[in-house]
């Protein structure tokens, strides 16, 4: 009789603190949902430190982030109105040509294999393929230095095939899943180099935690304009887009937003690029 | 559509090639370690028993892509062991073959112990009261009627491995799911048609094996 009081009990207590949070959870949607209640969804990477990346708290920041903040502003959105969605690289094109998100920001290398299936704004950043080293080792200087070096990258990416059948085919490529594990051999020594986009390297190379440890060669060893990608045929939003782009490098937010997310880690930026028509 | 693999870029063969060498190798390595589990498991030595036991449970439960990333990270890139691997090639595959053991020779052992247990217990006692020790019993009566009866759990077991040997390209292992995730970056447009290849890849290897060992299997049961 006394277990049964003290469930029932603490079942009631369970549903008034569930109603609680509930209720909370109402209030909040509400207040936030003032504005004009429409959203827009854009893709975004979730992992790339400096370019897209979810934060424990759950918010998002980067590069990326503010290019697509601005771009939605100028479209008639309000940032809080903006739902974010996980682009990872082999799933951008489809995103876009389903229809599941109104365009991608997500270091978006504009080339032609993915022209066929989207159709792309911008170029925002021109960013080059480069090589990360520890900050102590002056061994490296040129793209045929890597042949008898240990090289960590992505496996699959095009940095890490571009190593493989062109600027050093003797290096000894390690190829992980993502980046952040080759940091971890970066630091012990068992690799000397991490290769890719050195907007990428800079995001890793400005956070907190590894500031001064890496350092940026400066290589220029490809070109990789990043553009954002949209919906086929859709020159509207196109033009749209192309505008706001205009419109931020124009009032200075683009190099404010550069010299934040990828300041710390002495990034050398390229000028604004030129947006083709 | 598939007009990618004329291309002459991808080693499609080169690469299914290494998940078999991966599946082949590991699938010995469980085998044997896997056994030696089983007798662990069922040996009257209470230490033996409980390292049995705390090791099956403990990697069973651990996921793969965990077991293998910390063989890399935690094994090779931070405490120097390569298992005499020269380059990263070599060390990635026999990091992932040693990750791959630890992994499916859990899966072995339990395998194997569900077949003990189909041998009756009379089978023990009478070799027992014939006075063959407990190694003898384990390895002469017991495991050859046990081994009979699970061909083909074992065979799933197999099957699985073949396609665990797609976690391995999480670190830097050239088989077919590294190849894939390489086709994918460069022929974003044809998505549907990768996928289709590297699914018919696989299909190609376990269909075989399952329809083989089925066979293997029916064939050699103890009928009791």
């Amino acid at each position: 009789m006394k277990l049964q009081k003290a469930t029932a009990a603490a079942a009631t207590a369970l549903v008034i603190a569930l109603t609680a949070t509930a209720c909370g959870g109402d209030s909040k949607d509400d207040s936030s949902g003032s504005g004009s209640g429409d959203k827009i969804t854009i893709g975004i990477k979730f992992d790339q430190p400096g370019i897209g990346l979810q934060k424990p708290d759950g918010s998002y920041a980067g590069f990326d982030v503010d290019v697509a903040t601005y771009v939605a502003k100028e479209l008639g959105y309000d940032a809080k109105n903006i739902v974010w969605k996980k682009a990872p690289s082999a799933e951008r094109e489809n995103l876009i040509a389903n229809g599941d998100v109104k365009f991608v920001a997500a270091s978006y290398t504009i080339n032609d294999e993915r022209k066929k299936k989207v159709d792309f704004a911008g170029p925002y950043l021109l960013a080059h393929q480069d090589l990360l080293v520890r900050a102590d080792d002056n061994s490296i200087t040129k793209a045929e230095d890597l042949n008898s070096k240990k090289l960590c990258s992505v496996a699959g990416s095009t940095s890490a095939q571009n190593i493989h059948d062109t600027l050093a085919p003797k290096a000894d490529l390690q190829e992980f899943a993502g980046y952040s594990e080759c940091l971890t051999g970066l630091e012990n020594e068992a690799v000397d180099a991490l290769t890719t986009d050195d907007s990428i390297l800079a995001g890793y190379a400005a956070q907190p935690e590894l500031k001064g440890k890496f350092k940026l060669l400066g290589l220029k060893l490809s070109d990789e304009p990043y553009g954002i990608g949209l919906k086929k045929g859709d020159t509207e939003l196109k033009t749209k887009v192309n505008d706001a782009l205009k419109k931020m490098v124009s009032d200075g937010s683009w190099e404010k937003a550069v010299k934040a997310n990828f300041g710390p880690a002495n990034y050398k930026n390229e000028p604004a690029p030129q947006i083709a028509d | 559509m598939f007009d990618f693999l004329d291309s002459g870029q991808y080693d499609l063969l080169g690469a299914f090639w290494v998940t078999v060498q991966l599946t082949l190798y590991s699938a010995v390595g469980s085998l044997i370690w896997g056994t030696l589990l089983a007798g662990m498991r069922v040996s009257p030595v209470p230490l033996l028993r409980t390292f049995g036991t705390g090791y099956v449970n403990v990697v069973r439960n651990t996921p793969l892509t965990l077991v293998l990333v910390g063989c890399s990270l935690g094994l090779g890139q931070t405490l120097q062991f390569t298992l005499g691997g020269q380059d990263f090639k070599s060390i990635g595959f026999r990091l992932a073959v040693l990750g791959l053991v630890a992994y499916t020779s859990t899966f072995v052992c339990e395998s194997i112990r569900s077949g003990i247990n189909t041998v009756p217990v009379g089978q023990a006692e009478a070799a027992r009261a014939l006075g063959l020790s407990f190694r003898q019993v384990l390895t002469l009566i017991i495991l050859p009627q046990a081994f009979r009866s699970v061909v083909a759990p074992l065979a799933n077991v197999l099957i699985a491995l073949t396609k665990n040997t797609t976690v391995a390209a999480a670190i830097g292992v050239a088989e077919a799911s590294a190849l894939m995730k390489k086709m994918i970056e460069n022929e974003s447009s044809a998505l549907f048609a990768v996928f289709a290849v590297f699914a018919f890849g696989f299909i190609v290897l376990t269909l075989p094996t399952g329809l083989l060992l089925g066979w293997v299997s029916k064939r050699v049961a103890v009928k009791r």
